[in-house]
Parts: structure tokens; sequence; C-alpha cells
């Protein structure tokens, strides 16, 4: 939690992370920046897939849809502070000569996809949609 | 890297994948915009969706604009391209907050 709060103040105090250890090959720097772009599109899409619940279940209960709505919403939003928090956070790893950081969020992710998937298949099984 | 037979162009073509990336991103955020338009309509109009959902277009708009802003620079002919600014990896992830606090708006309007 301490170095989460002091990854956002790196985030707001950009001089601070140019300033740290040696500068890397472009090419890293452009690689970190792809993955921070794709973490970004898996958020994109996870809040896609809110409007998604929201718009094209219509026969789901009212607490179904809207709590699986929001609950997309809210893992999308949570998906966009990590890419850039994780961008930070190899950006100065790489700065500073250290090991890239390792993250448990993306089995966490993973887990949360795939137990959403089974639930759907459910659902759509049993036909509770209706 | 060593000047070869290709000159000083990246054999790997980092700045074009990069470039790359940031389109196919503006693109996921296009279907978004979309689907929280088709989302906003569909719940009637009301005054709150539509607030929300114009919320989620500024959000859209704000990563189109630093998307834009990050291709132009990948684009240039210099040798080494400008590495990607803190505050703009920020920008880009507040509006697609925006997006998602917007969406959250349009659901339960």
């Amino acid at each position: 939690m301490i170095d989460f709060v002091r990854n956002v103040r790196l985030w707001f105090a950009p001089a601070e992370v140019r300033d740290d250890g040696v500068t890397p090959d472009y090419r890293f720097s452009l690689a970190n920046e792809r993955t921070f772009l794709a973490w970004l599109r898996t958020a994109l899409a996870l809040i896609g897939g809110g409007f998604a619940v929201d718009q094209f279940l219509p026969g789901l209960r009212w607490g179904w849809r809207v709590g699986l709505a929001l609950a997309l919403l809210a893992s999308g939003a949570l998906c966009a502070l990590r890419a850039v928090n994780h961008w930070v956070r190899c950006e100065r790893a790489m700065r500073r000569g250290e090991d890239l950081p390792v993250s448990r969020f993306p089995a966490l992710l993973g887990v949360v996809v795939a137990g959403v998937a089974v639930v759907m298949v459910v659902v759509v099984l049993v036909g509770w949609e209706g | 890297m060593t000047p070869g037979v290709l000159g000083e162009r990246d054999p790997g073509l980092q700045p074009e994948r990069t470039r790359l990336a940031w389109r196919r991103t503006t693109l996921a955020g296009t279907v978004v915009a979309v689907l929280a338009g088709k989302a906003g309509v569909a719940g009637g109009a009301s005054g709150s969706a539509l607030a929300a959902g114009a919320v989620c277009c500024v959000g859209w708009v704000g990563v189109l604009t630093v998307a834009h802003r990050r291709i132009r620079r990948l684009a240039g002919d210099s040798r080494e391209p400008e590495r990607l600014a803190v505050r703009w990896a920020v920008g880009v992830v507040v509006c697609v907050l925006l997006t998602a606090g917007g969406g959250v708006g349009v659901v339960l309007g």
C-alpha cells in the first residue's frame, strides 16, 4: 500500500522518473509503452463488456444485470489504474537496472474472467434469464 | 544499434508497432463509445443518462487527442523517438476512467 502511494506520487512528478538512474534503450521504453496500451485495451474491453451486459441481456433480472455491468465497469477502471502503475514501475526498474516488477494481477484477472464465463454458461443453460 | 544495410531505420520497426498499438487503442475506445451511445439512447434519453453519456464522450475524445499527439510524435523522422511522458500516460488513463465513470451513470440512469 505504501508502495502504491509512492507510485501515485510518481505519476504526478514525471521529472522524478526521468532523473532516476540511466535512460534505457528506447526500444525497451517503447515495448513497455505497448504493454501499457495492451492493458489499456483490456480495460476498455471490460468497460465495453459492462455496456454490452447492460444493453444486450434485457431478460436478466435488474439486480443481476446492473450488478454484473457495474462489476465489469469497476474491473475496467481497476485495470486501467493498474496499467499506468505497472508502466511507471517497469520504467523505473529499467532505469535503475533492477528486475522488472512481478505481479499477480494477470492471474487474478484471468481467474475472474474465467469465473464470469462459467457463471454465464450456467445462467444460459439453466435459463435463469427468464 | 549498428547502422547496417538498412541504414538508420530500426529493423524491429518499434516506433511503427507502437504507433499501431495507439491506433488499436483508439479503435477499442471508439467501440466502447458506440456501445455507450447505444446505451444512452436506449435509456429513454433521460437527463441523467444524457449527462453520463456526455462524460463518456469526453473520455473518448480525450483518448483520441492523446493518441493523436503521441502518433504524431512517433511519426517524426528523428533517429531516436521520444519516450512516452508520464503526464500523457496518466492523462489517457484518466480519460478511460472518465468513460468508466460515465458508464456507471448510463447503467444506473
